[in-house]
């Protein structure tokens, strides 16, 4: 059985794919919220941080 | 002790991390991926790990390696490139003492010198955050008048943002060039095409492979005898009087330049990092021979 996890904003069921990793970001197919993998066992989300201004490359 | 490896260090994991990660799981190297979140440093270093540093923030990452160097283990890349990396002030003016062709730029640290900065440029210039990435606030600025819009919003926006880098606007073939060098030697280059003026992988557009032709590599070695990163992204603008360097980045994100040069990246930088392992233990060995000694 998939691993599902709720997405913090509208409480989707999300779909974690096997080899989801801790701090991978997700986007929720429901409400489109950016959401980092927090947790892999169990399943769990948060609203992935906003981009800052020295992030890149 | 545990098995010496290569530690694969993130803030957001990335597909480049993933990537990476999988490239060392096809090399049979041992590894971890390690969020830097969890951390408090300093930490005692145990072994012969290489670091490759890969947070997603400049800051972070620099404090990081700069962390990890000063206690004796090996970043890819070393801090002193991300400072130099992550500046653009920092690299125009080593590109600069090299003679290494790169479009006009002038600093500024007042709105009044901004504005005379962009006039002995020429319009149109590009006003440019000299710490940032991914196109974020650069502004292609037309004429005097925007010149002090673009100045005045910069003044109100911190100390960051009243260093000025204004930099002459190059106008592109409607693609510019970005090449990879790991460990010394170009890998592979691919054009990004953009209708925006901004080319940017990340900002969406085409890519497909650049050759990596001699004038090409020739401009790649010369960035890399004075930036001499274990792995860097430069990138050019292709002009009527030859290549320019714009930008020179070492963190390079690279998901989109895998499949236009068919150029396993991942495996270039966990090959180098393998290497750099092996190198590591070979002194390590060496030095439990000569005689006495700590190891890192």
């Amino acid at each position: 059985m998939k691993e599902q996890a709720i997405c913090v904003v509208c409480e989707c069921a999300i779909d974690f794919a096997p080899g989801t990793l801790k701090g991978e970001i997700l986007v929720c197919p429901e409400c489109g919220t950016e959401l980092e993998v927090v947790c892999t066992t169990p399943p769990g989300l948060a609203e992935a941080p906003q981009v800052e201004e020295d992030w890149g490359e | 002790m545990s098995k010496d490896r290569i530690r694969i260090l993130y803030t957001r994991l990335r597909k480049e991390e993933k990537l990476l990660a999988e490239a060392s799981q096809r090399s049979g190297v041992d590894f971890t991926l390690e969020d830097v979140r969890d951390w408090v440093m300093p930490q005692e270093i145990c072994g012969n790990d290489i670091f490759l540093c890969r947070c997603i923030g400049h800051l972070q990452n620099l404090e990081v390696a700069r962390i990890l160097h000063h206690a004796g283990a090996r970043t890819v890349n070393a801090p002193e490139i991300m400072e130099i990396c992550g500046d653009k002030i920092a690299t125009s003016s080593i590109l600069k003492k090299a003679e290494i062709p790169q479009p006009g730029f002038l600093v500024a640290f007042s709105r009044d010198a901004a504005l005379e900065a962009a006039g002995r440029l020429g319009y149109p210039v590009v006003f440019k955050p000299s710490v940032g990435s991914w196109g974020r606030l650069l502004a292609k600025v037309g004429d005097p008048d925007m010149a002090e819009s673009i100045a005045e919003h910069k003044d109100h926006l911190g100390p960051a943002h009243q260093v000025f880098y204004i930099q002459e606007f190059i106008q592109k073939p409607g693609f510019d060039i970005r090449a990879f060098i790991v460990g010394g030697e170009p890998v592979c280059a691919i054009r990004r095409y953009s209708d925006h003026w901004i080319t940017n992988t990340a900002r969406g557009g085409k890519t497909e492979e650049h050759p990596l032709d001699k004038d090409l590599r020739e401009i790649l070695c010369r960035v890399h005898d004075v930036i001499p990163g274990d792995f860097l992204a430069v990138d050019c603008f292709l002009t009527d009087s030859g290549l320019l360097v714009n930008e020179v980045n070492d963190g390079a994100e690279f998901r989109n330049s895998i499949d236009p040069t068919g150029r396993d990246i991942a495996g270039d930088v966990i090959a180098l990092c393998s290497s750099l392992l092996k190198r590591k233990n070979l002194k390590r060995k060496e030095k439990k021979y000569s005689g006495p000694g700590t190891s890192v």
